[in-house]
């Protein structure tokens, strides 16, 4: 009790600035205020989730290089070899793996988030902070994950005699398109899981059907005639704008994939943040 | 509302929808989806499926002026937690208004959101966050929390290392050191050693006296809301039933704590319990009266009624029947009537006993009613230094004690 800074006294103002009004259907007036004063519990939450992570492994950080290596050795040989599909100049391996970087981080982050809330049941009905920390906290460990798989990128990048150019300067901004395109799908799911249960089982399904019909093993250059139907997969003009930033030359820049992206990632963030909003009242009664 | 109350409490109610409405998997809700459509076009398909409604909180109003530290007392199940959740905003209410006028942390648990394979270290910093205090705030009082908690040497383990004393020991001290306006605890005190426990309530009665906390404190335990707490609201099926000093409300808690539970014939060709009760007033005194009813289509000779008293948890205590009365137990036969049992002075320590009661006649037993009634029993001895339940049991035997020397 002798902390030498007291806490700002609470005043004889007639509204106090905690002051917290609890009503049936009463939108929170502080909810992005309350978000704002919780901001050190994102980052618990997220260190938390990267430190678990790996504990009591052999390989740790190791298991998020093996899929991706394993993923593009198999791509390589099926499109590459088998298929014989043109990589536009590109070593295939390097094509496969900037596809599979955007690809991965994406899916991280939206099974993470779209698992989030169940896998913290017991926080969320037994103490208040805003909801939303717990999806947004599981997108930090896809992006751990990413940086690993991007650093092994570089080195392979490096082998097969590529250096960096400008175009990676542009790379965050995709990262982010990545990320938010998770995040929205992923409040829908995870506020709907926490009803629901099906939609545990729906998002890994999805997720499967996803690397098929996601330019993932091939470059979108092959299919010209039907660019503008894989267009409509969001995550399609992502991986487009990584191989963009990512092999530098020979890519176009597909705008209307990237538009798409974006587009569709913004309609699913809005209205995700609506539907969790809408539903995370009830969250501590149905989980 | 009274303008100086930190917290006022307006009507506020809350409704649980039990059963068959709540769609736990997307078939169901699909399904019902179908049926609601079908009833759109056809006859109706079927009767509509009944919506059972529980209310945990009916209409409670009360205001918390700034500084006070309110008891909440109640039965189980009278809607205590609810209002805990409610006014810590876990849970929103169905009606009413709530409206409170500062910094709220609330402890509904201990160690809520520890995580296992992190050390106590890192722990204290996320369980400090979810309970709502700054990283800033965390490292200045670190050392304090450490210091409190006695667990310095296993500070950099994992907390899954951790022995169950030392876990609850490193949680509480990171509760302890909280600094909100409010703040709601809800029976957490009801952990670790006795000791520690007494650190911890020394915590809590230091951190009030300083006079501008306001705490709400939810416990089974009359000793420490006596000496904690200055008023009290009582709460029972989910209405509040009364408000004032600490003391009053205790007793006129513990007065009318009165358990009856009646049942219908299974059957009118068998003899069965009508009805149990443990009599309010004689807990008030330290007596436990336990009344029976019984019907039966033929004379029992003599009705003979079983109790076996129960823990907390369910485990048998004591138990005890007419049979084995013998001689004491020397009634004509009757086909309907209610046996009486007591015990005066019942060497039991204060806590929430359940009963399980048996029919029969000399022969044979015909009925039983398992774990029907729990009731709160306060043992009018008091122990200043006792340990907690779970450690010595609930049984109060008078043990003569004596030294001898060598």
């Amino acid at each position: 009790m002798s902390g030498p800074p007291a806490p700002p006294p609470a005043g004889a103002a007639l509204r106090h600035p905690y002051e917290v009004v609890i009503e049936a259907g009463r939108p929170s007036l502080n909810y992005w205020v309350d978000l704002w004063r919780y901001r050190d519990l994102l980052g618990f939450l997220t260190l938390r989730d990267i430190k678990v992570r790996y504990k009591q492994t052999i390989l740790g950080v190791g298991w998020a290089l093996i899929q991706p290596v394993v993923t593009t050795v198999i791509f390589t040989f099926v499109f590459g070899k088998l298929a014989g599909m043109s990589a536009g100049g590109v070593p295939y391996p390097l094509l496969v793996l900037a596809g599979l970087l955007p690809w991965q981080l994406f899916t991280a982050a939206l099974s993470g988030s779209s698992a989030s809330l169940i896998s913290n049941a017991q926080l969320i009905s037994k103490v208040y902070f805003p909801r939303l920390m717990i999806p947004l906290a599981s997108l930090g460990v896809a992006l751990i994950d990413f940086l690993v798989v991007l650093g092994l990128y570089v080195c392979v990048s490096l082998w097969f005699g590529r250096v960096p150019s400008w175009h990676w300067a542009l790379l965050p901004i995709f990262i982010g398109v990545a990320l938010v395109l998770a995040f929205g799908a992923g409040l829908w799911f995870t506020a709907l899981t926490v009803k629901y249960r099906d939609f545990r089982y729906i998002v890994p399904f999805l997720i499967q059907i996803g690397v098929f019909i996601s330019p993932i093993g091939f470059s979108t250059g092959v299919l010209p005639t039907w660019r503008k139907l894989l267009d409509l997969n969001p995550v399609t003009g992502v991986i487009d704008a990584f191989r963009w930033c990512l092999l530098s030359d020979g890519q176009p820049f597909d705008e209307h994939g990237i538009v798409c992206s974006v587009l569709i990632s913004s309609i699913l963030t809005f209205s995700g943040l609506w539907y969790f909003r809408k539903m995370e009242r009830t969250f501590a009664d149905v989980i | 509302m009274a303008a100086d109350s930190i917290i006022s409490v307006e009507g506020v109610s809350k409704r649980y929808v039990i059963g068959h409405l709540v769609d736990t998997t997307l078939r169901d809700r699909l399904a019902r989806g179908a049926r609601a459509a079908a009833a759109w076009f056809g006859p109706r398909a079927g009767p509509s499926r009944s919506r059972e409604e529980f209310w945990a909180l009916r209409e409670v109003s009360f205001e918390v002026p700034r500084g006070q530290v309110l008891g909440i007392v109640g039965r189980n199940g009278a809607g205590k937690s609810t209002l805990l959740k409610v006014l810590s905003r876990i849970t929103e209410p169905t009606a009413g208004r709530v409206t409170m006028r500062g910094r709220v942390a609330s402890l509904l648990e201990v160690g809520t959101g520890f995580h296992p394979e992190l050390t106590g270290r890192e722990n204290v910093y996320l369980n400090g966050a979810i309970l709502g205090m700054y990283r800033a705030e965390i490292t200045r009082k670190f050392d304090e929390i450490v210091a409190f908690s006695e667990v310095e040497r296993f500070l950099d383990t994992p907390v899954k290392h951790y022995s169950s004393g030392m876990y609850v020991r490193l949680a509480f001290a990171i509760a302890a050191h909280l600094e909100p306006d409010i703040l709601i605890v809800d029976e957490v005190l009801a952990v670790g050693d006795a000791q520690f426990q007494k650190k911890c309530l020394n915590k809590v009665s230091e951190v009030t006296r300083s006079g501008d906390r306001t705490v709400l404190f939810v416990s089974h335990n009359s000793a420490a809301l006596q000496s904690i707490c200055s008023a009290g609201i009582w709460m029972n099926q989910g209405k509040l039933v009364f408000q004032g000093p600490i003391n009053d409300c205790l007793a006129a808690y513990l007065q009318t704590g009165s358990q009856r539970a009646d049942f219908a014939a299974p059957s009118k060709d068998k003899p069965h319990i009508t009805s149990v009760e443990v009599d309010a007033r004689a807990l008030a005194q330290g007596r436990i009266e336990v009344a029976v009813g019984f019907k039966s289509p033929f004379p029992l000779s003599p009705p003979v009624v079983g109790i076996t008293l129960l823990s907390k948890l369910g485990q048998p205590i004591s138990g005890s029947n007419g049979r084995m009365a013998g001689a004491a137990w020397v009634v004509p036969p009757a086909q309907s009537g209610v046996v009486v049992a007591a015990i005066d002075a019942a060497p039991l320590h204060s806590d929430t006993y359940r009963l399980s009661v048996y029919l029969g006649d000399a022969a044979m037993d015909y009925d039983q009613k398992l774990d029907v009634v729990d009731f709160d029993f306060i043992s009018p001895r008091f122990y200043p230094q006792m340990p907690p339940l779970q450690s010595i049991g609930p049984v109060d035997l008078q043990w003569r004690w004596s030294l001898r020397p060598d």
